[in-house]
Protein backbone atom coordinates (compact mmCIF):
# COMPACT_ATOMS: atom_id res chain seq x y z
CA UNK A 1 0.00 0.00 0.00
CA UNK A 2 1.37 3.45 -0.62
CA UNK A 3 2.55 5.61 1.33
CA UNK A 4 1.52 8.75 0.24
CA UNK A 5 -2.60 8.51 1.12
CA UNK A 6 -3.17 5.32 2.61
CA UNK A 7 -4.78 5.62 5.61
CA UNK A 8 -5.93 2.73 8.31
CA UNK A 9 -9.36 2.98 6.77
CA UNK A 10 -8.02 2.30 3.19
CA UNK A 11 -5.87 -0.88 4.51
CA UNK A 12 -8.90 -1.94 6.91
CA UNK A 13 -11.15 -2.05 3.44
CA UNK A 14 -9.24 -3.61 1.56
CA UNK A 15 -8.66 -6.74 4.11
CA UNK A 16 -12.15 -6.69 4.81
CA UNK A 17 -13.31 -6.68 1.31
CA UNK A 18 -10.60 -9.46 0.47
CA UNK A 19 -12.38 -12.02 3.02
CA UNK A 20 -15.87 -11.74 1.06
CA UNK A 21 -14.44 -11.95 -2.76
CA UNK A 22 -12.27 -14.46 -1.64
CA UNK A 23 -14.74 -17.05 -0.06
CA UNK A 24 -17.72 -15.76 -2.69
CA UNK A 25 -15.31 -15.26 -6.23
CA UNK A 26 -14.13 -19.08 -5.30
CA UNK A 27 -17.71 -20.23 -5.41
CA UNK A 28 -18.98 -18.74 -8.72
CA UNK A 29 -15.47 -19.63 -10.41
CA UNK A 30 -16.01 -23.44 -8.99
CA UNK A 31 -19.99 -23.09 -9.62
CA UNK A 32 -19.56 -21.88 -12.69
CA UNK A 33 -16.87 -23.91 -13.78
CA UNK A 34 -18.23 -27.19 -12.93
CA UNK A 35 -21.54 -26.61 -13.45
CA UNK A 36 -21.19 -25.14 -16.97
CA UNK A 37 -24.54 -23.37 -17.27
CA UNK A 38 -26.15 -24.31 -20.73
CA UNK A 39 -29.72 -23.07 -20.86
CA UNK A 40 -30.78 -19.20 -20.14
CA UNK A 41 -33.58 -20.60 -17.74
CA UNK A 42 -31.67 -22.33 -15.85
CA UNK A 43 -28.82 -19.65 -15.23
CA UNK A 44 -31.59 -16.63 -14.69
CA UNK A 45 -33.07 -18.99 -12.05
CA UNK A 46 -30.01 -19.81 -10.22
CA UNK A 47 -28.73 -15.90 -10.26
CA UNK A 48 -32.41 -15.36 -9.06
CA UNK A 49 -32.32 -17.74 -5.76
CA UNK A 50 -32.22 -15.72 -2.78
CA UNK A 51 -29.29 -16.20 -1.86
CA UNK A 52 -27.38 -15.84 -4.98
CA UNK A 53 -28.69 -12.68 -5.51
CA UNK A 54 -27.93 -11.40 -2.10
CA UNK A 55 -24.57 -12.91 -2.09
CA UNK A 56 -23.93 -11.28 -5.79
CA UNK A 57 -25.82 -7.80 -4.83
CA UNK A 58 -22.88 -7.76 -1.92
CA UNK A 59 -20.00 -9.05 -4.06
CA UNK A 60 -20.68 -6.16 -6.41
CA UNK A 61 -19.90 -2.84 -4.41
CA UNK A 62 -16.91 -4.83 -2.06
CA UNK A 63 -15.19 -5.38 -5.76
CA UNK A 64 -15.97 -1.89 -7.21
CA UNK A 65 -14.37 -0.92 -3.55
CA UNK A 66 -11.45 -3.59 -3.78
CA UNK A 67 -10.63 -2.46 -7.00
CA UNK A 68 -10.83 1.42 -6.53
CA UNK A 69 -7.98 0.93 -3.53
CA UNK A 70 -6.06 -1.26 -5.12
CA UNK A 71 -5.93 0.72 -8.90
CA UNK A 72 -5.62 3.78 -6.88
CA UNK A 73 -2.14 2.58 -5.15
CA UNK A 74 -1.01 1.53 -8.71
CA UNK A 75 -1.45 4.47 -9.93
CA UNK A 76 -0.15 6.70 -6.99
CA UNK A 77 2.85 4.17 -7.42
CA UNK A 78 3.29 4.36 -10.87
CA UNK A 79 2.08 7.93 -12.45
CA UNK A 80 3.71 10.66 -10.79
CA UNK A 81 2.35 13.61 -12.78
CA UNK A 82 -0.87 14.26 -11.42
CA UNK A 83 -2.96 15.58 -14.08
CA UNK A 84 -2.61 12.17 -15.54
CA UNK A 85 -3.00 10.58 -12.15
CA UNK A 86 -6.21 12.39 -11.51
CA UNK A 87 -7.67 11.38 -15.44
CA UNK A 88 -6.98 7.66 -15.00
CA UNK A 89 -8.37 7.70 -11.07
CA UNK A 90 -11.45 9.68 -12.70
CA UNK A 91 -12.01 7.22 -16.13
CA UNK A 92 -11.71 4.39 -13.57
CA UNK A 93 -13.98 5.15 -11.32
CA UNK A 94 -16.48 6.13 -13.67
CA UNK A 95 -15.88 2.59 -15.35
CA UNK A 96 -15.96 1.05 -12.43
CA UNK A 97 -19.67 2.64 -11.38
CA UNK A 98 -20.63 2.23 -14.61
CA UNK A 99 -20.04 -1.43 -14.87
CA UNK A 100 -20.93 -2.49 -11.10
CA UNK A 101 -24.62 -0.09 -12.08
CA UNK A 102 -24.89 -2.72 -15.11
CA UNK A 103 -24.18 -5.83 -13.02
CA UNK A 104 -26.43 -4.93 -10.33
CA UNK A 105 -29.23 -4.40 -12.82
CA UNK A 106 -28.93 -7.33 -14.61
CA UNK A 107 -29.42 -9.21 -11.09
CA UNK A 108 -32.15 -7.46 -10.71
CA UNK A 109 -33.56 -8.42 -13.77
CA UNK A 110 -33.00 -11.80 -13.66
CA UNK A 111 -35.32 -12.17 -10.46
CA UNK A 112 -38.20 -10.05 -12.67
CA UNK A 113 -37.70 -12.40 -15.32
CA UNK A 114 -38.16 -15.45 -13.06
CA UNK A 115 -40.54 -14.16 -11.49
CA UNK A 116 -42.72 -13.12 -13.94
CA UNK A 117 -42.26 -16.58 -15.66
CA UNK A 118 -44.40 -18.06 -13.08
CA UNK A 119 -41.71 -19.87 -10.84
CA UNK A 120 -38.77 -21.32 -12.73
CA UNK A 121 -36.50 -24.08 -10.79
CA UNK B 1 10.72 10.45 -15.51
CA UNK B 2 10.25 8.75 -12.44
CA UNK B 3 11.78 10.33 -10.04
CA UNK B 4 12.19 14.02 -10.75
CA UNK B 5 8.93 15.27 -9.62
CA UNK B 6 9.71 14.37 -6.38
CA UNK B 7 9.54 17.51 -4.18
CA UNK B 8 12.38 17.94 -1.55
CA UNK B 9 11.04 17.32 1.47
CA UNK B 10 12.17 17.13 5.17
CA UNK B 11 9.90 14.34 5.66
CA UNK B 12 11.05 12.34 2.12
CA UNK B 13 15.04 12.60 2.18
CA UNK B 14 15.84 12.09 -1.52
CA UNK B 15 16.78 8.30 -2.54
CA UNK B 16 19.05 6.45 -4.39
CA UNK B 17 17.97 5.54 -7.91
CA UNK B 18 19.44 2.23 -9.18
CA UNK B 19 17.34 1.76 -12.62
CA UNK B 20 19.90 -1.16 -14.18
CA UNK B 21 16.91 -3.38 -14.91
CA UNK B 22 19.56 -5.90 -15.74
CA UNK B 23 21.38 -5.69 -12.69
CA UNK B 24 18.27 -6.12 -10.77
CA UNK B 25 16.95 -9.44 -9.53
CA UNK B 26 13.89 -9.36 -8.45
CA UNK B 27 13.37 -12.11 -5.15
CA UNK B 28 10.27 -14.48 -4.93
CA UNK B 29 8.38 -12.68 -2.98
CA UNK B 30 8.95 -9.89 -5.29
CA UNK B 31 7.81 -11.51 -8.13
CA UNK B 32 4.83 -12.77 -6.30
CA UNK B 33 3.70 -9.15 -5.31
CA UNK B 34 4.21 -7.42 -8.77
CA UNK B 35 1.90 -10.40 -10.22
CA UNK B 36 -0.11 -10.29 -7.57
CA UNK B 37 -0.60 -6.25 -8.75
CA UNK B 38 -0.54 -7.28 -12.59
CA UNK B 39 -3.39 -10.13 -11.84
CA UNK B 40 -4.99 -7.31 -10.20
CA UNK B 41 -5.02 -4.62 -13.09
CA UNK B 42 -6.24 -8.12 -15.51
CA UNK B 43 -9.08 -8.57 -13.30
CA UNK B 44 -10.03 -4.52 -13.26
CA UNK B 45 -9.48 -4.38 -17.19
CA UNK B 46 -12.26 -7.35 -17.40
CA UNK B 47 -15.22 -5.81 -15.35
CA UNK B 48 -16.53 -4.14 -18.04
CA UNK B 49 -16.82 -6.93 -20.21
CA UNK B 50 -17.68 -9.20 -17.24
CA UNK B 51 -20.77 -6.49 -16.86
CA UNK B 52 -21.40 -6.69 -20.84
CA UNK B 53 -22.08 -10.78 -20.48
CA UNK B 54 -23.55 -10.80 -17.21
CA UNK B 55 -26.20 -8.17 -18.59
CA UNK B 56 -26.26 -9.53 -22.33
CA UNK B 57 -26.79 -13.47 -21.19
CA UNK B 58 -29.70 -12.04 -18.56
CA UNK B 59 -31.39 -9.82 -20.75
CA UNK B 60 -32.71 -12.96 -23.32
CA UNK B 61 -32.22 -16.71 -24.51
CA UNK B 62 -30.38 -14.80 -27.70
CA UNK B 63 -28.39 -12.57 -25.24
CA UNK B 64 -27.26 -15.96 -23.21
CA UNK B 65 -26.38 -17.88 -26.67
CA UNK B 66 -24.39 -14.83 -28.16
CA UNK B 67 -22.05 -15.51 -24.26
CA UNK B 68 -21.78 -18.86 -24.83
CA UNK B 69 -20.79 -18.92 -28.24
CA UNK B 70 -18.02 -16.08 -27.19
CA UNK B 71 -17.13 -17.53 -24.26
CA UNK B 72 -15.86 -20.92 -25.94
CA UNK B 73 -14.76 -18.98 -29.06
CA UNK B 74 -10.49 -19.71 -29.26
CA UNK B 75 -9.18 -15.91 -28.55
CA UNK B 76 -11.80 -15.62 -25.42
CA UNK B 77 -10.72 -19.48 -24.52
CA UNK B 78 -7.44 -17.52 -23.68
CA UNK B 79 -8.88 -14.71 -21.79
CA UNK B 80 -10.40 -16.86 -19.90
CA UNK B 81 -7.91 -19.02 -19.05
CA UNK B 82 -5.61 -15.70 -17.86
CA UNK B 83 -8.49 -14.35 -15.91
CA UNK B 84 -8.67 -17.24 -14.24
CA UNK B 85 -5.16 -17.34 -13.53
CA UNK B 86 -4.99 -13.98 -12.48
CA UNK B 87 -8.25 -14.78 -10.11
CA UNK B 88 -6.29 -17.75 -8.09
CA UNK B 89 -2.62 -16.24 -8.19
CA UNK B 90 -4.48 -13.05 -6.73
CA UNK B 91 -6.56 -15.31 -4.53
CA UNK B 92 -3.37 -17.07 -2.45
CA UNK B 93 -0.88 -14.11 -3.08
CA UNK B 94 -3.93 -12.26 -1.32
CA UNK B 95 -4.26 -14.66 1.47
CA UNK B 96 -0.39 -14.98 1.97
CA UNK B 97 -0.24 -11.37 2.66
CA UNK B 98 -3.49 -11.74 5.11
CA UNK B 99 -1.62 -14.63 7.04
CA UNK B 100 1.22 -11.95 7.35
CA UNK B 101 -0.51 -9.49 8.49
CA UNK B 102 -1.62 -11.55 11.13
CA UNK B 103 2.17 -11.73 12.13
CA UNK B 104 2.70 -15.16 9.95
CA UNK B 105 5.56 -16.12 8.01
CA UNK B 106 7.04 -12.11 8.21
CA UNK B 107 10.80 -13.80 8.14
CA UNK B 108 13.05 -14.34 5.14
CA UNK B 109 12.64 -17.85 4.58
CA UNK B 110 9.08 -18.54 5.39
CA UNK B 111 8.43 -15.69 3.86
CA UNK B 112 10.04 -16.86 0.18
CA UNK B 113 8.56 -20.57 1.11
CA UNK B 114 4.95 -19.06 1.36
CA UNK B 115 6.03 -16.94 -1.97
CA UNK B 116 6.78 -20.14 -4.05
CA UNK B 117 3.87 -21.59 -2.67
CA UNK B 118 1.09 -18.77 -3.37
CA UNK B 119 3.08 -19.11 -7.44
CA UNK B 120 2.71 -22.68 -7.37
CA UNK B 121 -0.82 -22.77 -6.25
CA UNK B 122 -2.27 -20.36 -8.42
CA UNK B 123 -0.89 -21.82 -11.88
CA UNK B 124 -1.90 -25.55 -10.53
CA UNK B 125 -5.13 -24.59 -9.77
CA UNK B 126 -5.19 -22.71 -13.24
CA UNK B 127 -4.00 -26.00 -14.47
CA UNK B 128 -6.74 -27.77 -13.38
CA UNK B 129 -9.65 -26.26 -13.37
CA UNK B 130 -9.26 -24.88 -17.21
CA UNK B 131 -8.43 -28.75 -17.63
CA UNK B 132 -11.74 -28.96 -16.66
CA UNK B 133 -12.83 -26.05 -18.30
CA UNK B 134 -11.35 -26.78 -21.55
Amino acid sequence: MSRQASGLKAWFVQRLSAVYLALFGSYLVVHLVIWHPLDHADFIAWMAAPLVAFGLLLFIPLLLVHAWVGVRDILIDYIKPIGLRLGLLSLIALLLLGSGLWAAKAVIVAQTLVATSGGMG
Amino acid sequence: MLMHNHPPSPLSPPRPVFLELWHIRLPLPGVVSILHRISGVLMVLAIPASAWALATAVASEAGFALVASRVSSGLFKFALVLLLWSFLHHLFAGLRYLLMDLGYAVNLPPARLTAFLALCAGLVATLVIAGVLL
